[in-house]
């Protein structure tokens, strides 16, 4: 790989979500709007509000990272960019680490933005750190990048890889602990969900939250790492220089 | 001094849903003059081009570009291919698409601007690419391919839908890259566009038909006409 061509990937991958004032506005917007709208739900319950608040500033840049990323992969496999750019000598790590990069950086944007209206106008409250829950974020951002890249292969049209995200992301969300907590979930569910990177994201979130800063957060944050990693490397085996 | 041969392909095989698409190709495009490469629609030609690019699964066969095999890393540097399609980013400006591969391909900014010259979208270079037409669209992503000053040039129809005089410019200036020493394989489907080659490739039905200038064929067959000449030849064969 280049560091020269990695960048240049990042580089055009913003300016081509910039160009789309929509769906940066979406972004950007709908993660606070929601918070609100949760804090109005639980009204008066702010035990409540605190508990799932915090992590769901961490748990929005997946949501968000996992949709953008597959409709990008997928146009750039059906418009012919992606046979350009294996035609040339681009690495496919570059390919990849571009759009790490590019989602990281908009996942700072998104989660700094989704924390200071929840911390500072909601009145939501942590005893963890912030700039913890804000370094997860950015690791579900990376998480939801490397599925959303990976699952695209799998997607003919843009309709399908939407539909991927009802079913490869909301099982995991209603799994991963924070609607219910997974030891009063059916034991066979409880199974399932101690194999879905997000329990493991959304267990750190909940242990940031409550500033239990041990080891078991360590092994969260290592699962998610290496989560990151086994979803961009069998993305990685999706990227073929030569097709059929 | 430069070689006799820049593309050698030997019995390539290529399969495609099953089907032998490509069942033994043999043949070689000299350096320095445009080559058309001429067919039917569905005669093999883009998936020819797309072995020498090395961005298509063969089944056996080589295919040599400019000393190595088709798709090495040196052959990604110094390969430029054009497809049918336009695979550019529609959502960026002419000038950003430009730049994006000329970073990947380290061609400098100065660079970017000749190529936009080149296929004639001065006035466009700040428009996004998606408002622009079909014929522009497909001269951005001739640029793309022009920004890196490849040595090989690989169009696959290169000119459909354009304007006669834009048409007209563009094949001259296929051929000042060519006395520049570049190989240049272009694929058709009209006839026409035969007479502006120095070589030509007659394929059908996966197979090569006939090579040789136009001049040769007309000769060969007897027949003024390069349509008539195909013909003839496409019987014979």
């Amino acid at each position: 790989m280049t560091p020269r061509i990695t960048l240049a990937t990042a580089g055009r991958v913003l300016r081509q979500i910039r160009r789309d004032r929509r769906t940066l506005a979406l972004i950007l917007v709908v993660p606070p709007v929601l918070l609100t709208l949760f804090k109005y739900v639980f009204y008066g319950q702010e035990v409540t509000f605190n508990r799932v608040g915090p992590p769901m500033v961490g748990l929005f840049p997946f949501i968000s990272m996992f949709l953008v990323t597959s409709i990008a992969m997928l146009r750039e496999r059906t418009t012919g960019t992606l046979e350009r750019l294996m035609s040339l000598p681009l690495a496919k790590l570059d390919l990849l680490l571009g759009y790490g990069i590019a989602f990281a950086g908009l996942a700072v944007v998104q989660a700094t933005l989704t924390a200071l209206v929840a911390f500072g106008l909601l009145g939501l409250e942590t005893d963890g750190p912030v700039w913890l829950i804000l370094a997860l974020a950015v690791g579900n951002a990376l998480l939801g990048m490397a599925l959303g890249l990976f699952l695209s292969a799998f997607a003919q049209t843009e309709f399908q890889a939407v539909q991927f995200m009802p079913a490869f992301v909301l099982p995991q969300i209603l799994l991963c602990g924070l609607i219910v907590a997974r030891d009063q979930m059916a034991r066979a569910l409880e199974l399932v969900s101690s194999v879905l990177p997000l329990t493991y994201a959304y267990d750190a979130l909940a242990r940031a939250t409550a500033d239990d800063l041990g080891a078991r957060l360590a092994v969260d944050v290592a699962v998610l790492g290496g989560a990151v990693v086994l979803a961009l490397v069998l993305g990685a085996t999706t990227l073929r220089r030569r097709t059929a | 001094m430069t070689p006799d041969v820049s593309i050698t392909i030997r019995d390539l095989c290529v399969r495609r849903g099953g089907k032998l698409v490509l069942p033994g190709v043999s043949l070689d495009v000299r350096p320095g003059v445009v080559t058309g490469l001429l067919g039917p629609s569905g005669s093999g030609k883009t998936t020819l081009m797309r072995a020498i690019v090395g961005v298509q699964v063969v089944e056996s066969g080589e295919v040599d570009v400019l000393g190595e095999p088709a798709g090495s890393l040196r052959n990604r540097k110094r390969v430029g291919y054009v497809t049918q399609a336009p695979s550019v980013y529609g959502d960026l400006t002419v000038r950003e698409n430009l730049r994006y591969f000329a970073r990947i391909v380290a061609a400098s900014d100065q660079r970017v601007e000749e190529s936009i010259a080149t296929v004639d979208l001065g006035d466009q270079a700040d428009q996004v690419v998606r408002t622009l037409s079909g014929g522009e669209r497909s001269r951005v992503s001739l640029a793309s391919a022009l920004v890196g000053n490849p040595g090989v040039l690989v169009l696959d129809e290169p000119t459909v839908g354009l304007d006669p005089v834009l048409r007209r410019d563009l094949w001259r200036a296929f051929h000042t890259l060519a006395g520049g020493g570049t190989t240049l394989l272009a694929s058709s489907h009209v006839m026409d566009e035969a007479e502006r080659c120095d070589d030509l490739i007659l394929m059908r039905e996966g197979r090569i038909v006939a090579t040789g200038s136009p001049d040769e064929l007309r000769g060969r067959t007897g027949q003024d006409d390069l349509e008539q000449a195909f013909l003839t030849l496409a019987e014979a064969a």
